[in-house]
């Protein structure tokens, strides 16, 4: 690692004004920023730690879903009675992040913020309807991912907390790389009323909705519904785990677990 | 900048003059001395590092000494009684023959610990779910498991509740 300095703000406002240094990049739970820097792949001036902001922090039931602190850590989220109990397949996911160790630090503010194709959050802030607030405003989650590793976060801006709407059904499918655990292909399937929501991580640059699929469901909410739609492979993520091809027919196999696992 | 951080290991507290960049896994190995915890893939895949930060799991090659300022933290070293007597996970460990070459061992058992911790009878599914951040190249895992199993029924017995308390 590069040398850099280092601060543990504990208000919001402190944390905005150190990551106002260009050059200063934020920590959350470090599970992909410190494996970056460990290989030198940036050097950021400064570390701003994000861990001691309380009002970044906990779960609260709010009008009509929860609201989820940005310095939550994905076993929190997973081990919660709260959202077990309101969004079981928002727990599901966390569980299924990473390891557990991983999950022991690493925060959904971060996962958010850092918009890796493969990760899983992506997936429920779609699907979910979510809201992200930041120091500054509100962001839809539609509006969020903008591209690989790309938000609409402008630059020192931190994201304090997203809301997610809770669904009628939900459930969240990945076939995912065994030794990363990163999704290959996540799929999210989120029914709110009579409005679906089919959310894909981990097959393109970033997260995207089906909408054949989703009016498919809309319709008739079965795994058979979905027979015979499948995805364009086009522009899909090719690599060494998975080609285009590859990822576009499991985007349709996951989808359909997950509307067989949302019930 | 050197910086100072200030944590509880294995129940004493030290105080130690670090560099922003050290890693906790540095700080326990090269600055106190604890070699027991570590260093395998250097990159956040074994699990060889894991050691307890306030009760919780976490691979200390991918967390910065001063992220466990204020906190307390447990390696292997600190597991077994001051008398020397394992820990029931370390005993059934050995009872069962979870190791071969030992490399991954003390990660294996930090990582089991904690589990049953939080799970205190898990079924082999959830044992193997649960050492996932866990390498191990010898054993192929079968008798790890085995002896996680052991390791938990031996914590959950009344005198071993009683020892922890």
């Amino acid at each position: 690692m590069y040398a850099f300095t280092y601060q543990r703000p504990s208000t919001l406002a402190d944390a905005v004004a150190a990551a106002q240094d260009e050059d200063a990049k934020l920590l959350g739970g470090g599970q992909t920023l410190l494996p970056t820097l460990k290989q030198r792949l940036a050097q950021p001036s400064a570390l701003v730690d994000l861990s001691g902001v309380a009002e970044m922090k906990g779960i609260k039931a709010v009008d009509g879903g929860l609201e989820i602190g940005a310095f939550t850590r994905h076993a929190e989220v997973a081990h919660s009675d709260l959202v077990k109990a309101t969004i079981p397949a928002l727990a599901s996911l966390a569980e299924g992040i990473g390891d557990r160790q991983v999950r022991n630090m690493g925060t959904m503010g971060g996962s958010i913020a850092n918009a890796d194709p493969s990760a899983d959050y992506p997936s429920a802030v779609v699907a979910l309807k979510a809201t992200v607030t930041t120091d500054r405003r509100t962001i839809a989650g539609d509006d969020f991912f903008t591209g690989m590793f790309e938000t609409a976060l402008e630059p020192g801006e931190i994201v304090k907390s997203v809301r997610f709407s809770t669904p009628d059904k939900a459930a969240y499918a990945k076939f995912r790389n065994p030794a990363s655990r990163y999704a290959i292909v996540g799929v999210f399937v989120a029914k709110h009323g009579a409005e679906v929501r089919v959310a894909v991580t981990g097959a393109a640059g970033s997260v995207f909705r089906v909408p054949a699929f989703e009016a498919a469901l809309a319709a008739n909410f079965t795994a058979e519904a979905l027979n015979g739609l499948s995805v364009s492979a086009d522009d899909l993520n090719a690599d060494l785990h998975a080609s285009a091809d590859y990822r576009a027919h499991l985007v349709t196999v996951m989808a359909k677990r997950a509307v067989e696992a949302a019930g | 900048m050197p910086c100072t951080v200030t944590m509880t290991v294995n129940g004493k507290t030290v105080s130690r003059e670090v560099e922003e960049r050290t890693l906790l896994v540095t700080f326990l190995r090269d600055h106190l001395s604890l070699t027991g915890t570590h260093v395998g893939c250097d990159t956040s895949q074994c699990g060889a590092c894991v050691v307890h930060v306030d009760g919780r799991s976490v691979k200390s090659c991918t967390t910065l000494a001063v992220q466990a300022n204020g906190a307390s933290v447990t390696t292997i070293e600190g597991l077994a009684a001051a008398d020397g007597t394992l820990h029931p996970m370390q005993a059934a460990f050995r009872e069962h023959h979870g190791l071969q070459c030992g490399f991954c061992t003390p990660g294996m058992v930090m990582s089991a610990v904690d589990l049953v911790r939080n799970n205190p009878t898990p079924t082999e599914h959830d044992i193997r779910d649960g050492l996932e951040g866990n390498i191990c190249r010898c054993t192929g895992y079968h008798n790890i498991v085995k002896a996680v199993q052991a390791g938990a029924e031996a914590m959950n017995s009344p005198s071993a509740k009683a020892a922890a308390e």
